[in-house]
């Protein structure tokens, strides 16, 4: 649907209620894979982390890994879910070439982990307690690329080549119940969701969290009941939103798309959809019913998790602090106003921060550095911030710059070198010898040559328009190649005119 | 020097350890028989010569260097085609697969190679395991050694051809509802199924993953245990492998040929697995051994099983539905043949499907779709969740029986070896031949069939069946030894002595004749 047909949003609002649900997967960083030996771990030549049982040879059978389970039962923990006594795993049947096996070892019944909570907090400051339904374990597909197309997509395609190394690396689904009375809300409570979702995979350790690698995935559901009805609407699924930014825009679009949709009469197909993120809308995946048939059936190569109530317990006196608490926590000890730490949070650089703190930066310089050139710097690389440069150089170029050795500008410069490979923030002062002159008997040499050859300028100083003294400090900053420290040459412009009379 | 083919893996053992034969000599006169007969028998699909020969050199070499070997070094052994081996095609009898040469080695493999043991080859099968009487194969069926118009049961016909024609010591077969046991009955051949989770299945092209175990196929109850011992085990590799530590099963089995072995022994006869429906000469057999136990000091005691009578039913549920999963990694992406629809567009869909009609044979997909029908939502509980409570109660039988009995036996198939084509046109009548054996795959319990006699209407084995509780797998082997010594002293020699000579070359199928010596 173009743009121009959805309905406005307020108008929707007026005549339907959004019905939320969110099926988030998280990948687990654990170091092998879920059923086998092999490497978890991307950016290998395509198959080579594969063996029998991840590429489904005859033969091959699985072995559960133990680390995820124990991830999955801390993720479980942190959402607030009962861990089961006896769960177990199930095959869930469907013939894609991206699944070795053709069938997904996964959890139905049984799940690891259920009934959990989640506060969220809205910008508005509204409390939303998404349910948890459950959270099970599974392993992931491989990754097709399809070759020969013009939208790299399967249609249009020549072939495509599937690549293994992903099939059967760690997964935990995380399902939510249905999410109602979110209302006006409803987008902004689905990026809220996966957010906090991420912050806490993050905090657990149990993820690497990248949603721009699909570590984190999040599939929305939407449907809208009509005004006045107790009646459900037909719910769409829109699968592998990977922003949050995305997860915001895509209920939102489906919102306007299906009340204009319903408005004119029309109905709402049960599908998936395939979000776009360069166009800002969805569009028809395929048609998915309650009906679907995936025949489950319990894995009988495997035999039932039972995670004893003790190691359960143990688990759980691991947990870090909720990360919601922690954002409370950590702005008030930084004193930041919501806005400043608003901005932290949104770059994701509270880690960041956090540790340039612990390393000795005042807050408000960790946070000007982070969101400032960091960011900057990150943005046009095309990377995370907190990437490119360690938390401990940041504050040891902080220190440099509180200790007058370094300007701002140099700072800059130096934090350059720095994530260009140069070395700590003082190897680089040395190497790039970008330290601040602060020899004034240098300084006084190129300030008496530019009074010398502006005598009109030292003429009106000396009448005491002291604004005036600008021209010279520019001549000698650039004298200087910008290593002085202005204030300073500012002084000694004033001192030396005086002097000069 | 003996005819070296005759000899039992035991008495082989001890000829190569003391070097009064070589591996390679033992080896070399095995592939010369296969060469003899093979053509008539069609008991194996591949025959490695090279590589054994070269194994077997390197055994010898190790012998002479001093080194102290297994008892099993230098023994030649043929592998089902069900195992993956790495230096050999592995089809599973089944066109699908035809030439795939795995990138790896099923554990049992590994182990029996680990242990100095000789692959000559792999043995024939019907496809997938899904069979009776090795009909199946995609390859063409086996034909059993005491008269070729008949089958050698299924679906490790090739296994059990193997050894009881003499071109193989051992072998390894699989078992998921009677695939060791049926075709060793109708052979006149060991075979034991083992505990399920006591040997490693990884490597084992599943066909219905909660019932497959790999066992040993021999032609004397010591060289069953002497291979159980090699291949049996804790694998990391299988997460279903039981990690108890095992008694040695050859020390039970010697255990079992001591004097008054049997005396008090409380033997159970399960009163569902006899009677009607049995032949007469099987039945008739069945009761004169019996009669030996009693004489040897054992206790007969009768007991009933009445879930029993659902076995066959729930068998046939959750074999299809495990069956119907297992194979659909079977899709020409990544291994086995690819065949491309006749017309219309090359989807991957289509391309699976072309390759699934074109690979698979008519059982296989006769139990696909019946498995996946089964599973289907709305008739899981009715049919799937129903034969697993069957299962539960069949246990339970099981259960009831061993808190009386030490072991239970049966006769190990309800017929002699029927003629080819007999059952083809009806799945039942097929199904129903596996009676007997499918209950101790449904409870995971051990199991041994033996040969107990010729019957007489047709002269043809007949394979007496021993069931053990879980676990129990060494009292199978004592008893088991203790039995067979009973009987081959009242024959006076072995079931196999009797079996026809085969001609070499000429054979074809049919010329073979039936034993004229008629019953033991």
């Amino acid at each position: 649907m173009k743009k121009a047909e959805l309905m406005d949003y307020d108008k929707a609002l007026e005549l339907f209620e959004p019905v939320l649900g969110f099926e988030v997967h998280v990948e687990l960083n654990t170091k092998t894979k879920m059923f086998c030996g092999c490497a978890n771990e991307f950016g290998q030549g395509a198959n080579t982390n594969t063996c029998p049982t991840c590429l489904g040879l005859p033969g091959g059978l699985p072995q559960v890994n133990a680390k995820a389970i124990e991830s999955s039962i801390r993720l479980g923990l942190a959402l607030g879910c009962e861990i089961a006594e006896h769960s177990r795993f199930a095959r869930k049947n469907y013939f894609y070439p991206d699944t070795a096996k053709n069938f997904q070892t996964s959890q139905y019944d049984e799940p690891i982990a259920f009934n959990g909570q989640l506060t969220i907090e809205l910008e508005s400051g509204r409390l939303v307690t998404v349910d948890i339904e459950r959270a099970h374990m599974e392993d992931d597909a491989g990754k097709l690329t399809h070759v020969g197309g013009a939208t790299g997509r399967i249609q249009g395609a020549d072939y495509s080549l599937v690549d293994y190394n992903r099939g059967g690396v760690p997964l935990v689904e995380i399902v939510t119940q249905m999410i109602e009375g979110g209302e006006a809300d409803s987008p902004e409570i689905g990026r809220t969701y996966v957010a906090a979702i991420r912050e806490i995979v993050k905090a657990l350790g149990v993820s690497n969290a990248r949603m721009e690698e699909g570590n984190v995935r999040c599939d929305a559901n939407v449907s809208l009941r009509p005004r006045g009805s107790n009646v459900l609407g037909t719910r769409t699924e829109t699968k592998n939103v990977n922003s949050l930014r995305s997860v915001e825009r895509a209920v939102r679009y489906e919102i306007q798309r299906q009340a204009a949709l319903l408005h004119a009469g029309g109905t709402i197909t049960q599908e998936t959809r395939h979000w776009h993120e360069d166009t800002g809308i969805t569009s028809a995946g395929r048609p998915k019913s309650d009906a679907d048939d995936y025949r489950y059936f319990p894995e009988p190569d495997l035999v039932p998790v039972a995670p004893s109530r003790e190691w359960v317990e143990e688990l759980r006196a691991t947990l870090p602090e909720p990360p919601a608490a922690r954002r409370k926590r950590l702005q008030a000890d930084w004193g930041f106003a919501d806005l400043e730490f608003q901005d932290v949070v949104n770059s994701d650089l509270l880690d960041a921060v956090e540790a340039t703190i612990a390393a000795g930066a005042a807050p408000q310089a960790a946070r000007k550095w982070w969101t400032g050139e960091v960011a900057r710097l990150a943005n046009v690389s095309g990377v995370s911030a907190d990437s490119l440069v360690q938390p401990v150089q940041v504050a040891a170029l902080i220190e440099l710059v509180v200790a007058g050795t370094l300007t701002d500008r140099l700072a800059r410069q130096v934090l350059e070198g720095v994530i260009g490979g140069e070395g700590t923030p003082i190897e680089v002062v040395e190497s790039r010898g970008l330290a601040v002159v602060s020899d004034d008997g240098a300084l006084i040499a190129a300030i008496d040559e530019a009074l010398a050859a502006q005598p009109d300028v030292l003429a009106k100083i000396r009448d005491g328009k002291v604004q005036a003294a600008g021209a010279v400090i520019g001549a000698v900053m650039k004298a200087m190649r910008g290593q002085a420290d202005a204030a300073r040459v500012r002084e000694l412009v004033l001192e030396r005119a005086g002097a000069a009379e | 020097m003996a005819n070296v083919i005759k000899l039992s893996a035991a008495d082989l053992s001890g000829l190569l350890s003391d070097r009064s034969v070589s591996s390679v000599e033992v080896t070399q006169a095995h592939l010369d028989r296969i060469d003899a007969i093979d053509t008539g028998v069609h008991a194996f699909l591949h025959v490695a010569g090279e590589a054994a020969l070269a194994a077997a050199a390197r055994i010898d070499a190790r012998r002479a260097a001093g080194e102290v070997l297994g008892p099993l070094a230098g023994v030649p052994i043929a592998i089902k085609d069900v195992l993956a081996t790495i230096d050999m095609p592995s089809t599973a009898g089944s066109k699908i697969l035809e030439g795939w040469i795995p990138p790896y080695d099923a554990t049992v493999v590994r182990r029996v190679r680990d242990a100095g043991l000789i692959p000559l080859g792999k043995t024939n099968m019907d496809e997938f395991a899904m069979g009776s009487s090795t009909e199946f194969s995609a390859y063409g069926p086996t034909h059993n050694p005491w008269d070729f118009d008949r089958i050698p049961g299924g679906s490790g016909g090739g296994s059990a051809a193997a050894v009881s024609s003499f071109e193989a010591p051992l072998a390894l077969g699989s078992d998921t509802g009677g695939s060791i046991r049926q075709p060793a009955a109708v052979t006149g051949s060991v075979g034991v199924k083992p505990t399920y989770g006591g040997v490693s299945r990884y490597g084992s092209i599943a066909l219905a993953s909660s019932l497959d175990q790999v066992g040993p196929v021999t032609r004397t109850v010591l060289d069953a245990a002497l291979l159980h011992d090699v291949i049996g085990g804790h694998d990391p590799l299988d997460s279903t492998s039981l990690t108890d530590t095992w008694p040695s099963m050859a020390a039970a089995a010697r255990a079992g040929l001591a004097d008054g072995a049997l005396k008090g022994v409380r033997v159970g006869v399960v009163t569902e697995l006899n009677g009607d429906g049995f032949q007469s000469g099987v039945s008739q057999r069945f009761t004169e051994t019996l009669a030996l136990l009693a004489a040897a000091g054992a206790e007969i005691v009768e007991v009933s099983a009445p879930n029993f009578e659902y076995a066959i039913a729930a068998y046939y549920l959750i074999l299809p539905a495990e069956a119907s999963s297992n194979l659909a990694r079977f899709d020409s992406v990544r291994f086995g043949i690819r065949v491309n629809p006749e017309d219309g567009p090359l989807t991957s869909e289509r391309v699976m499907a072309a390759t699934r009609d074109a690979g698979f044979g008519p059982e296989v997909k006769r139990r696909i779709i019946l498995g996946t029908y089964a599973l289907s939502a709305g008739y899981y509980d009715a049919y799937y969740g129903s034969a697993q409570k069957v299962r539960t109660l069949i246990q339970r039988d099981f259960e009831a029986a061993f808190a009386k009995v030490d072991v239970l036996v049966s006769p190990s198939a309800p017929t002699t070896a029927f003629k080819f084509g007999e059952k083809m046109a009806d799945p039942m009548a097929m199904y129903l031949n596996d009676v007997t054996t499918i209950p101790a795959n449904l409870a995971g319990i051990p199991g041994m069939s033996l040969p107990m006699g010729l019957a007489p209407e047709d002269g043809l084995p007949v394979g007496l069946q021993i069931m053990a509780p879980a676990k129990m797998d060494a009292r199978l082997y004592s008893f088991g030894a203790a039995v067979e010594a009973l009987l081959e002293a009242s024959w006076g020699r072995t079931l196999l002595s009797q079996a026809p000579e085969l001609a070499p070359k000429a054979m074809s199928a049919g010329t073979a004749s039936t034993s004229t010596e008629g019953a033991v």
